[in-house]
């Protein structure tokens, strides 16, 4: 019961803010929301007892990416954006592909639960420690998938530097 | 009867906590801040604050009460919602962070799984309040100050991300109490095995607290009080809560990470018990010095007031002593850990609290390309390869048999090595550097 309260808290809140995210008119609070509505997916993650994804969802988007975003935010002028028209002509178009998208996510759940009946959760006091299976998954069995993102991830950083450095 | 403890344990022993936390913090901060005043006093040769109460003991009250009974002003041209709730990012990111420590092994609020991390990440969020504070002020000073904060937040939290790495891979968990625990079973703290990790956290933190050398985001002689500039009363309080709780909280991850948590100095060897002697004669000294200054205070209720103060310090060393002269086994000597955890704990961020207070005072300010290429060209560089020698030592440690002894100093001289390259490196380039305006 508590559980469930718990998520709908924090679900209702991440599509709230979503939502505000892009009909906000002024950009620093379109950030601002948008740091809620990662939050409120970091507390859905915790009230699945996955606490690692918890706090590297609070580490990497809401405390790294969300930083650069307000750092980059504060130097734009922000009299311009507010006079600019916020949507183009074909939003009608935008609306009705998300409604064909979420009528289908619906639909899928919908038949998808009596094809696949979901395995009952395992009670949480039974659980590993999260931290621990995600080190070992990743270290072992996945070793070579983690080591070639690593490699692409480190290319592409290497790649903004030779971009964004200035000819000598 | 031990059901019943178990169930006060568990139950409301972190309610408790929470309370505590909530209420004597922003107390502490408060006499943090006159530490502050009394250590700068003293190293430049003056005073400090002395008219409110005795030694100006009650300085911090008055300044409390000052502070809530000031006009709050808003800027006309402000952005007033955020305005409004920016300082409370900052202080809730500072206040949480310090659930998961553990202050000794009873006073702990939640045991987390990723204790560290959280505490780590969590108190990252508080930069929002300075960066949204500074922007939402519609000021020049403050934008300004917002950006170099958020600019040296994120230089600095990689290397003192690296350093914590560097300590966890000695300790094998991320739950703080078993962190500790772990100091305990090595039987020595990691700041010996990793010395030069803790150097750089120690850097680290101070630029990600924003304090002196690494002051830039409120560099009075550039940007008036930076991203603070146009608050006051309260809301510019919370400000400061925030900044000292954080210095609370970097100061409980050293600690937690690597000065043995809670544990006493030669925790495990039986020949140095007697430093079980050790907070109560301490307590004991400071009540004895109250009672020396006493009669020397100018009014009679300054005198009492004196007197009163040693008197509560020989109680605390009364309660701290009381477990060890208590028969064994019963309730009373039970409650040694607990008691004396708490002690060296809060000893141990007291002083690392004194370290960043004599670095504050002895170092010039640097200035801001000093410290991106300080942060990027120098720390975090070495704390990877320190990250590199502490995996080395550990591998040769438990693979190939060697010795803490030997393993540990010979990595930790290898990365000193790599150091001192790195130091030379920079101070070549910092001579081909040429300013602008001396070409």
């Amino acid at each position: 019961m508590l559980d469930q309260i718990v998520f709908y808290f924090f679900a209702t809140l991440a599509v709230l803010s979503a939502v505000l995210v892009v009909t906000r008119r002024n950009i620093v609070q379109s950030a601002i929301f948008l740091i809620t509505a990662l939050l409120a997916t970091a507390g859905i993650f915790l009230q699945l007892h996955a606490e690692f994804l918890f706090i590297v969802q609070v580490i990497l988007y809401a405390g790294g990416i969300m930083v650069l975003f307000v750092f980059v935010i504060m130097l734009i002028n922000l009299d311009t954006s507010l006079h600019q028209a916020q949507y183009n002509r074909q939003w009608w178009l935008g609306l009705l592909l998300a409604l064909v998208v979420g009528a289908h996510l619906i639909l899928a759940v919908a038949v998808g639960r009596s094809v696949l009946p979901f395995p009952e959760p395992a009670p949480a006091t039974m659980l590993e420690p999260s931290t621990q299976i995600v080190g070992k998954t990743l270290f072992g069995e996945y070793m070579l998938p983690f080591e070639v993102a690593s490699i692409l991830l480190l290319v592409a950083m290497i790649g903004a530097v030779v971009m964004a450095k200035k000819k000598v | 009867m031990h059901a019943v403890i178990q169930y006060v344990i568990s139950i409301w022993v972190p309610l408790v906590c929470m309370l505590v936390i909530v209420g004597v913090l922003p107390l502490c901060t408060g006499y943090i801040v006159l530490m502050e005043r009394k250590v700068m006093a003293d190293m430049q040769a003056r005073l400090g604050p002395m008219r409110v109460g005795p030694h100006g003991l009650l300085q911090p009250i008055a300044d409390a009460v000052k502070l809530l009974l000031k006009e709050d002003i808003i800027p006309d041209e402000a952005d007033k919602a955020i305005f409004w709730f920016a300082p409370l990012i900052s202080v809730t990111a500072g206040m949480l962070a310090i659930s998961p420590l553990a202050i000794g092994p009873w006073f702990q609020i939640a045991d987390l799984n990723v204790g560290l991390l959280f505490v780590v990440g969590i108190s990252a969020l508080g930069i929002f309040g300075i960066v949204l504070g500074g922007w939402s002020s519609n000021s020049h000073y403050s934008l300004l100050g917002a950006l170099r904060s958020a600019a040296q937040l994120v230089s600095y939290e990689t290397a003192a991300g690296m350093a914590v790495v560097g300590a966890l891979l000695l300790a094998g968990t991320l739950s703080t109490r078993e962190i500790v625990a772990a100091q305990g079973d090595y039987g020595t703290w990691f700041i010996f095995a990793a010395p030069v990790g803790f150097f750089i956290y120690v850097v680290a933190s101070i630029a990600e607290t924003n304090r002196a050398p690494f002051d830039l985001p409120e560099a009075e002689s550039e940007l008036v009080a930076g991203y603070m500039t146009e608050y006051s009363g309260f809301r510019w309080a919370l400000y400061f809560l925030a900044e000292y709780t954080n210095m609370v909280v970097v100061a409980s991850i050293a600690t937690t990470l690597f000065l043995g948590g809670w544990l006493r100095p030669f925790a495990g060897t039986r020949a140095f018990n007697f430093l079980d002697y050790f907070p109560s004669a301490l307590m004991i000294l400071v009540g004895a010095y109250c009672f020396y200054r006493a009669p020397k205070q100018p009014v009679k209720v300054q005198q009492l007031f004196m007197m009163g103060l040693g008197l509560a310090f020989f109680g605390v060393a009364l309660i701290l002593a009381a477990p060890l002269l208590a028969p064994k086994g019963s309730l009373v000597a039970s409650a040694m850990p607990g008691l004396h955890g708490a002690f060296w704990f809060l000893l141990k961020v007291g002083s690392y609290i004194y370290l960043f207070m004599w670095l504050r005072f002895t170092f010039p300010r640097y200035r801001f390309d000093q410290l991106m290429r300080l942060g990027w060209q120098f720390l975090i560089p070495l704390s990877i390869v320190n990250v590199m020698g502490i995996g080395l030592a550990l591998v040769l440690h438990r693979h190939w048999g060697w010795s803490h002894w030997t393993a540990f100093p010979l990595t930790t001289i290898l990365t000193l090595l790599a150091a001192g390259y790195l130091g030379w490196a920079g101070e070549k380039k910092d001579k081909e550097h040429v300013f602008v305006g001396e070409q």
